[in-house]
């Protein structure tokens, strides 16, 4: 194994058409063996060059799940206060920016809610720059925005965060590489192994098309989970833009038999 | 179909992933995906008492401690570790209060950042075998820069040969891997597990079927 040397003058359109060959090769290798796309991303998706030394070669071993594999960390009111869910009030004055609601539930692969978990939110301030002492990106800082927020599920698994919509920002994947606006989202699901981290992205961003993060995830549909939808109905007259966004927690397979002649991992 | 009078029953097809069946039955929401956790974390995810899932002056606590390494043998600065383990007697905790965590009891769960040079710390529990014919471990998921999908593995002890010896998972690794799986027993109290990303050494990561 050897370090990739850096590469100041990669490209954008190289990064765009590593992304295009890998996208042609997931579609075609899914189509020849019948199965569908996969809906998390690939760990080894060299478009994105921080997974060149980080992703595993071997195969994942499949493994019974056990009860503690089954059951998830009890999280509760007592950990999260109300406030912690609207990142505008957390400073003597008003965060600069959009001001915007975003809502909806958590729920497993089979619709049912995700009561009374724990969800965690960080992201960028308006103009793309995190609360972060490794965030160099020369844009101010809010004295007003931290970018932190928690919440609890309901009992019918929905959500609510008030917070400020975060800025496109500059990463050295390679030259002229812009993120996306995102916020960052962390979920337990009814089972440990249901956990997620993931980035909740916003309609119509230009830089989807660009940026390898997002689309490492090969499946379109599955990358169109990511996307918050506009909802007026969310929208508050005089107040806040209100976007939607219902995320999936599919569950462990305890039923797994080994099969007659399963290879040793 | 669903009972419609169930209270969890309700119209799925504007959910995500319903597109993909017509039909609108159950059982087949699209999973969100996965996305790095990057590298700004630091400030979000880490919480006071994140590492002690046990306080360390209970007579009980063990310590799990290691580094996580890239595929060059680097460590890596920028990784969050979770783990998740059952009580002494096998039982996973159903206290609440995991983050607001009370020092005279015990949630299970812990969350650590690695620092510069990639080493993390717990102090927990020794949990105990949670079935017949199992070796106790903890659940662990490693979170970092460059990881687009958290890995899961386990934590466990190397001063239970006998009960790793007959481990139904660890029966099924490959002998030349299954150290990898097994934290060290290295001074009274202390287990050292090192999380390897890829190369020599590289950790078995596990699949619980939500590899989807």
């Amino acid at each position: 194994m050897h370090r990739p040397v850096p590469q100041p003058e990669l490209t954008q359109q190289a990064i765009t058409d590593e992304i295009a060959e890998l996208h042609r090769h997931e579609g075609d290798a899914a189509a020849s063996a019948g199965t569908p796309l996969a809906a998390h991303p690939r760990r080894d998706f060299a478009p994105y060059r921080s997974t060149t030394l980080r992703h595993p070669t071997h195969e994942l071993v499949r493994a019974d799940p056990e009860e503690i594999e089954l059951v998830s960390p009890a999280f509760g009111h007592t950990d999260v206060s109300a406030e912690e869910g609207d990142l505008t009030i957390q400073h003597r004055g008003e965060p600069l920016g959009e001001r915007i609601i975003v809502t909806g539930r958590v729920l497993d692969g089979d619709g049912r809610p995700v009561r009374n978990q724990l969800i965690e939110i960080w992201q960028a301030n308006a103009s793309g720059r995190y609360v972060h002492k490794r965030d160099q990106h020369p844009a101010p800082l809010d004295p007003n925005f931290t970018g932190v927020g928690r919440v609890i599920t309901g009992d019918d698994g929905s959500y609510r965060l008030t917070t400020i919509k975060p800025g496109a920002y500059p990463w050295k994947n390679h030259r002229n590489a812009w993120r996306p606006a995102h916020i960052h989202f962390s979920f337990f699901g009814s089972a440990f192994t249901q956990r997620l981290i993931t980035q909740m992205y916003f309609p119509g961003d230009p830089l989807f098309a660009l940026d390898p993060i997002y689309q490492s995830i090969v499946d379109p549909a599955a990358r169109e989970r990511l996307v918050a939808r506009y909802d007026h109905d969310v929208t508050e007259p005089e107040w806040a833009l209100g976007y939607r966004w219902d995320v999936v927690l599919t569950g462990p397979k305890s039923t797994w038999m080994e099969p007659e002649d399963a290879d040793h991992a | 179909m669903p009972d419609p009078t169930s209270p969890e029953a309700f119209d799925a097809t504007d959910l995500p992933g319903a597109e993909q069946h017509p039909d609108g039955h159950r059982g087949s929401l699209g999973q969100t995906p996965s996305q790095t956790v990057g590298p700004f974390f630091g400030y979000a995810l880490p919480y006071d008492g994140g590492p002690d899932v046990r306080a360390p002056w209970q007579s009980d606590a063990i310590r799990l401690h290691g580094i996580v390494f890239d595929g060059a043998g680097d460590p890596v600065p920028d990784a969050v570790i979770e783990i998740w383990g059952a009580d002494a007697s096998g039982r996973p905790s159903t206290e609440r209060g995991a983050f607001d965590g009370d020092q005279h009891g015990f949630a299970g769960f812990g969350r650590a950042a690695v620092d510069r040079d990639g080493r993390y710390s717990f102090t927990t529990i020794k949990p105990g075998a949670m079935r017949e014919g199992s070796a106790p471990y903890l659940l662990v998921a490693v979170f970092a820069r460059g990881v687009l999908h958290h890995l899961f593995t386990r934590a466990y002890f190397g001063d239970e040969a006998e009960a790793n010896a007959a481990d139904p998972l660890l029966a099924r690794v490959d002998e030349s891997r299954r150290d990898t799986l097994v934290a060290a027993a290295d001074a009274p109290g202390s287990y050292r597990f090192d999380v390897r990303l890829q190369g020599d050494g590289e950790t078995v990561f596990l699949d619980y079927g939500t590899e989807v």
